[in-house]
Protein backbone atom coordinates (compact mmCIF):
# COMPACT_ATOMS: atom_id res chain seq x y z
CA UNK A 1 0.00 0.00 0.00
CA UNK A 2 2.84 2.13 0.98
CA UNK A 3 3.94 1.81 -2.35
CA UNK A 4 0.83 2.42 -4.37
CA UNK A 5 0.60 5.53 -2.16
CA UNK A 6 4.11 6.67 -3.56
CA UNK A 7 3.33 5.98 -7.19
CA UNK A 8 -0.05 8.26 -6.68
CA UNK A 9 1.83 10.70 -5.30
CA UNK A 10 4.50 10.52 -8.23
CA UNK A 11 1.78 10.77 -10.45
CA UNK A 12 0.25 14.15 -8.97
CA UNK A 13 3.41 15.72 -10.10
CA UNK A 14 4.20 14.32 -12.83
CA UNK A 15 0.91 15.17 -14.32
CA UNK A 16 1.11 18.41 -13.02
CA UNK A 17 -1.12 18.68 -10.61
CA UNK A 18 1.09 19.64 -7.59
CA UNK A 19 4.33 21.50 -7.39
CA UNK A 20 6.90 21.89 -5.18
CA UNK A 21 4.92 24.11 -3.10
CA UNK A 22 3.45 20.82 -1.90
CA UNK A 23 6.98 19.53 -1.30
CA UNK A 24 7.11 22.68 1.67
CA UNK A 25 3.82 21.98 3.05
CA UNK A 26 5.01 18.04 3.59
CA UNK A 27 8.26 19.27 5.16
CA UNK A 28 6.28 21.16 7.66
CA UNK A 29 4.08 18.36 9.13
CA UNK A 30 6.16 16.63 12.07
CA UNK A 31 5.03 14.62 15.19
CA UNK A 32 3.55 18.02 16.42
CA UNK A 33 1.53 18.10 13.21
CA UNK A 34 1.45 14.94 11.65
CA UNK A 35 -1.80 15.12 9.52
CA UNK A 36 -0.53 18.88 8.78
CA UNK A 37 -0.86 18.99 5.18
CA UNK A 38 -3.78 17.21 4.73
CA UNK A 39 -5.56 19.89 7.25
CA UNK A 40 -4.14 22.01 5.03
CA UNK A 41 -5.70 21.08 1.96
CA UNK A 42 -9.22 20.09 3.63
CA UNK A 43 -9.09 23.78 4.48
CA UNK A 44 -8.29 25.57 1.17
CA UNK A 45 -11.00 22.90 -0.46
CA UNK A 46 -13.54 24.38 2.22
CA UNK A 47 -12.34 27.91 2.01
CA UNK A 48 -11.84 27.79 -2.43
CA UNK A 49 -15.68 25.88 -2.27
CA UNK A 50 -16.93 29.45 -0.64
CA UNK A 51 -14.79 31.34 -3.37
CA UNK A 52 -15.69 29.38 -6.36
CA UNK A 53 -20.03 29.94 -5.29
CA UNK A 54 -19.01 33.63 -5.05
CA UNK A 55 -17.55 33.64 -8.39
CA UNK A 56 -20.07 31.69 -10.02
CA UNK A 57 -23.09 34.31 -8.48
CA UNK A 58 -20.86 37.05 -9.93
CA UNK A 59 -20.88 35.64 -13.41
CA UNK A 60 -24.64 35.16 -13.26
CA UNK A 61 -24.81 38.96 -12.97
CA UNK A 62 -24.69 41.17 -16.47
CA UNK A 63 -22.25 43.35 -17.00
CA UNK A 64 -19.76 41.58 -15.10
CA UNK A 65 -18.10 43.42 -12.00
CA UNK A 66 -14.73 42.36 -13.26
CA UNK A 67 -13.28 44.11 -10.19
CA UNK A 68 -15.08 41.83 -7.91
CA UNK A 69 -14.50 39.07 -9.89
CA UNK A 70 -10.77 39.83 -10.11
CA UNK A 71 -10.98 40.06 -6.33
CA UNK A 72 -12.38 36.34 -5.84
CA UNK A 73 -9.26 35.09 -7.91
CA UNK A 74 -6.91 36.60 -6.32
CA UNK A 75 -7.76 35.30 -3.22
CA UNK A 76 -8.54 31.69 -4.99
CA UNK A 77 -5.10 32.48 -6.55
CA UNK A 78 -3.52 32.92 -3.70
CA UNK A 79 -4.73 29.90 -1.59
CA UNK A 80 -3.78 27.65 -4.78
CA UNK A 81 -0.42 29.02 -5.04
CA UNK A 82 0.20 28.70 -1.24
CA UNK A 83 -0.76 24.51 -1.40
CA UNK A 84 0.58 24.05 -5.02
CA UNK A 85 -2.00 23.59 -7.02
CA UNK A 86 -0.21 23.72 -10.44
CA UNK A 87 -2.50 23.19 -12.89
CA UNK A 88 -5.03 25.40 -10.78
CA UNK A 89 -2.95 28.28 -10.32
CA UNK A 90 -2.53 28.64 -13.91
CA UNK A 91 -5.79 28.64 -14.87
CA UNK A 92 -6.71 31.20 -12.27
CA UNK A 93 -3.71 33.48 -13.84
CA UNK A 94 -5.21 32.79 -17.63
CA UNK A 95 -8.59 34.18 -15.65
CA UNK A 96 -7.46 37.24 -13.99
CA UNK A 97 -6.09 38.20 -17.30
CA UNK A 98 -9.12 38.08 -18.93
CA UNK A 99 -10.53 40.04 -16.22
CA UNK A 100 -7.89 42.87 -16.47
CA UNK A 101 -8.56 43.12 -20.10
CA UNK A 102 -12.27 42.42 -19.75
CA UNK A 103 -13.24 39.89 -21.61
CA UNK A 104 -16.16 38.71 -20.30
CA UNK A 105 -16.21 35.37 -22.67
CA UNK A 106 -12.87 34.64 -21.64
CA UNK A 107 -13.80 34.69 -17.71
CA UNK A 108 -16.69 32.35 -18.24
CA UNK A 109 -14.29 30.10 -20.51
CA UNK A 110 -11.57 30.20 -18.20
CA UNK A 111 -13.83 29.66 -15.03
CA UNK A 112 -15.02 26.38 -16.89
CA UNK A 113 -11.66 25.05 -17.04
CA UNK A 114 -10.62 26.31 -13.80
CA UNK A 115 -13.38 24.27 -12.31
CA UNK A 116 -12.45 21.70 -14.31
CA UNK A 117 -8.88 21.38 -13.03
CA UNK A 118 -10.45 22.25 -9.36
CA UNK A 119 -12.70 19.24 -9.08
CA UNK A 120 -10.04 16.73 -10.69
CA UNK A 121 -7.62 17.64 -8.29
CA UNK A 122 -10.06 17.44 -5.13
CA UNK A 123 -11.19 13.79 -6.70
CA UNK A 124 -6.90 13.24 -6.91
CA UNK A 125 -6.32 14.40 -3.13
CA UNK A 126 -9.32 13.25 -1.19
CA UNK A 127 -7.95 9.42 -2.79
CA UNK A 128 -4.68 10.02 -2.14
CA UNK A 129 -5.18 11.38 1.57
CA UNK A 130 -7.91 8.39 1.99
CA UNK A 131 -5.26 6.31 1.02
CA UNK A 132 -2.65 7.90 3.44
CA UNK A 133 -4.55 7.74 6.08
CA UNK A 134 -4.73 3.94 5.62
CA UNK A 135 -1.38 3.04 5.18
CA UNK A 136 -0.37 4.81 8.24
CA UNK A 137 2.28 7.00 9.53
CA UNK A 138 5.15 7.08 8.33
CA UNK A 139 8.41 4.27 8.99
CA UNK A 140 10.36 7.10 9.60
CA UNK A 141 8.75 8.68 12.49
CA UNK A 142 8.66 5.17 14.44
CA UNK A 143 12.17 3.87 13.34
CA UNK A 144 14.49 3.88 16.52
CA UNK A 145 17.37 5.73 15.65
CA UNK B 1 30.22 43.62 26.10
CA UNK B 2 31.08 40.57 23.58
CA UNK B 3 33.21 40.30 20.55
CA UNK B 4 32.20 39.27 17.53
CA UNK B 5 29.13 41.48 16.04
CA UNK B 6 30.69 43.41 13.33
CA UNK B 7 30.02 46.63 11.45
CA UNK B 8 30.20 49.96 11.90
CA UNK B 9 26.10 50.67 13.38
CA UNK B 10 25.12 50.31 15.73
CA UNK B 11 21.53 49.11 15.79
CA UNK B 12 20.69 49.43 18.86
CA UNK B 13 17.27 50.74 17.85
CA UNK B 14 16.89 47.65 15.20
CA UNK B 15 18.76 44.89 18.19
CA UNK B 16 15.95 42.73 18.77
CA UNK B 17 15.30 41.15 22.08
CA UNK B 18 14.59 37.96 20.95
CA UNK B 19 15.00 35.99 23.85
CA UNK B 20 14.41 32.10 23.28
CA UNK B 21 10.62 32.79 21.71
CA UNK B 22 10.20 35.77 19.72
CA UNK B 23 6.36 36.84 19.76
CA UNK B 24 5.63 37.24 15.98
CA UNK B 25 2.27 39.14 15.10
CA UNK B 26 1.17 37.61 11.77
CA UNK B 27 -1.33 39.29 9.63
CA UNK B 28 -2.59 37.90 6.25
CA UNK B 29 -6.81 38.24 5.42
CA UNK B 30 -6.10 34.49 3.54
CA UNK B 31 -7.04 31.63 5.64
CA UNK B 32 -4.42 28.71 4.18
CA UNK B 33 -1.71 31.48 4.14
CA UNK B 34 -2.16 32.30 7.70
CA UNK B 35 -2.11 28.94 8.41
CA UNK B 36 1.15 28.01 6.93
CA UNK B 37 2.76 31.03 7.95
CA UNK B 38 1.94 30.27 11.76
CA UNK B 39 3.58 26.86 11.12
CA UNK B 40 6.32 28.46 9.29
CA UNK B 41 6.67 30.44 12.52
CA UNK B 42 6.25 27.88 14.91
CA UNK B 43 9.00 25.52 13.51
CA UNK B 44 11.59 28.54 13.61
CA UNK B 45 10.76 28.01 17.73
CA UNK B 46 8.61 31.62 17.44
CA UNK B 47 5.55 32.45 19.49
CA UNK B 48 2.79 33.55 16.96
CA UNK B 49 -0.33 35.37 16.95
CA UNK B 50 -2.16 35.86 13.73
CA UNK B 51 -5.18 38.25 12.96
CA UNK B 52 -6.96 38.72 9.60
CA UNK B 53 -7.09 42.29 8.65
CA UNK B 54 -5.09 45.41 9.91
CA UNK B 55 -7.36 46.63 12.33
CA UNK B 56 -7.66 43.77 14.18
CA UNK B 57 -4.15 43.97 14.13
CA UNK B 58 -3.86 47.29 15.42
CA UNK B 59 -6.16 46.58 17.87
CA UNK B 60 -3.88 43.69 19.28
CA UNK B 61 -1.28 46.15 18.97
CA UNK B 62 -2.68 48.60 21.44
CA UNK B 63 -3.56 51.10 18.19
CA UNK B 64 -6.66 50.47 17.48
CA UNK B 65 -9.80 51.66 18.52
CA UNK B 66 -10.87 48.30 20.22
CA UNK B 67 -8.08 47.80 22.25
CA UNK B 68 -9.21 46.86 25.86
CA UNK B 69 -7.30 48.49 28.60
CA UNK B 70 -4.23 46.35 30.33
CA UNK B 71 -4.60 43.83 26.87
CA UNK B 72 -1.84 45.40 24.76
CA UNK B 73 1.05 42.47 24.36
CA UNK B 74 4.22 42.52 23.28
CA UNK B 75 5.68 41.73 20.12
CA UNK B 76 8.68 41.41 18.54
CA UNK B 77 8.31 41.21 14.74
CA UNK B 78 5.05 41.97 12.79
CA UNK B 79 4.91 40.44 9.86
CA UNK B 80 1.63 41.14 7.36
CA UNK B 81 0.74 40.62 4.00
CA UNK B 82 0.33 43.71 1.50
CA UNK B 83 -3.10 43.08 -0.38
CA UNK B 84 -5.70 43.11 2.24
CA UNK B 85 -8.92 44.68 2.14
CA UNK B 86 -9.92 47.86 3.79
CA UNK B 87 -6.01 48.62 5.40
CA UNK B 88 -3.31 47.70 3.30
CA UNK B 89 -0.19 45.98 4.64
CA UNK B 90 1.46 49.12 3.68
CA UNK B 91 -1.28 51.64 5.67
CA UNK B 92 -0.32 49.41 8.62
CA UNK B 93 3.26 49.38 8.20
CA UNK B 94 3.03 53.03 8.12
CA UNK B 95 0.80 53.31 11.51
CA UNK B 96 2.75 51.35 13.30
CA UNK B 97 6.01 53.61 12.23
CA UNK B 98 3.79 57.04 13.10
CA UNK B 99 3.59 54.98 16.68
CA UNK B 100 6.06 56.43 19.55
CA UNK B 101 4.97 52.86 21.25
CA UNK B 102 5.90 50.85 18.32
CA UNK B 103 7.67 52.19 15.28
CA UNK B 104 10.87 50.08 16.95
CA UNK B 105 9.20 46.71 16.31
CA UNK B 106 10.47 45.29 13.08
CA UNK B 107 7.56 44.82 10.15
CA UNK B 108 8.13 42.61 7.34
CA UNK B 109 5.85 42.57 4.26
CA UNK B 110 4.56 39.89 2.05
CA UNK B 111 3.71 39.60 -1.13
CA UNK B 112 2.02 37.57 -3.70
CA UNK B 113 3.11 40.10 -6.60
CA UNK B 114 6.55 40.74 -7.33
CA UNK B 115 6.31 44.59 -7.90
CA UNK B 116 9.63 46.20 -7.62
CA UNK B 117 7.65 49.72 -6.79
CA UNK B 118 5.58 48.27 -4.29
CA UNK B 119 8.60 46.72 -2.73
CA UNK B 120 10.75 50.11 -2.33
CA UNK B 121 7.99 51.56 -1.27
CA UNK B 122 7.71 49.35 1.80
CA UNK B 123 11.57 49.30 2.49
CA UNK B 124 11.75 53.06 2.13
CA UNK B 125 8.56 53.01 4.41
CA UNK B 126 10.60 51.17 7.03
CA UNK B 127 9.95 47.94 6.45
CA UNK B 128 12.99 45.83 7.74
CA UNK B 129 11.91 43.01 4.59
CA UNK B 130 9.84 42.53 1.51
CA UNK B 131 9.00 38.49 0.52
CA UNK B 132 7.33 37.30 -2.06
CA UNK B 133 4.85 34.53 -0.96
CA UNK B 134 4.48 32.08 -0.55
CA UNK B 135 6.77 31.54 2.08
CA UNK B 136 9.25 28.96 2.45
CA UNK B 137 10.75 27.11 5.23
CA UNK B 138 14.62 28.72 4.14
CA UNK B 139 12.73 32.09 3.67
CA UNK B 140 11.74 32.53 7.71
CA UNK B 141 14.29 30.86 8.89
CA UNK B 142 16.65 33.50 7.44
CA UNK B 143 14.35 36.15 8.42
CA UNK B 144 14.88 34.97 11.98
CA UNK B 145 18.69 34.78 11.85
CA UNK B 146 18.35 37.95 10.07
CA UNK B 147 16.55 39.40 13.24
CA UNK B 148 17.82 38.12 16.16
CA UNK B 149 21.35 40.06 17.48
CA UNK B 150 22.43 37.07 19.32
CA UNK B 151 24.45 37.21 21.98
CA UNK B 152 26.73 34.11 22.13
Amino acid sequence: MRRQLAIMRKSLFDQGHLDEQFIELEELQDDANPNFVEEVVALYFRDSARLILNMEQALEGKPFDFNKLDGYMHQFKGSSTSIGAKKVKAESTLFREYCRSGNAEGCVRAFQQLKKEYGTLRKKLEAYFQLARQTGPMETASRPK
Amino acid sequence: MGGGGGGGDSSEDTAVELGDEPHVLAVDDNLIDRKLVEKLLKNSSCKVTTAENALRALDYLGLGNETLEGTVSKVNLIITDYCMPGMTGYELLKKIKESSVLKEVPVVIMSSENIPTRISQCLEEGAKMFMLKPLKQSDVKQLKWHLMKCRN
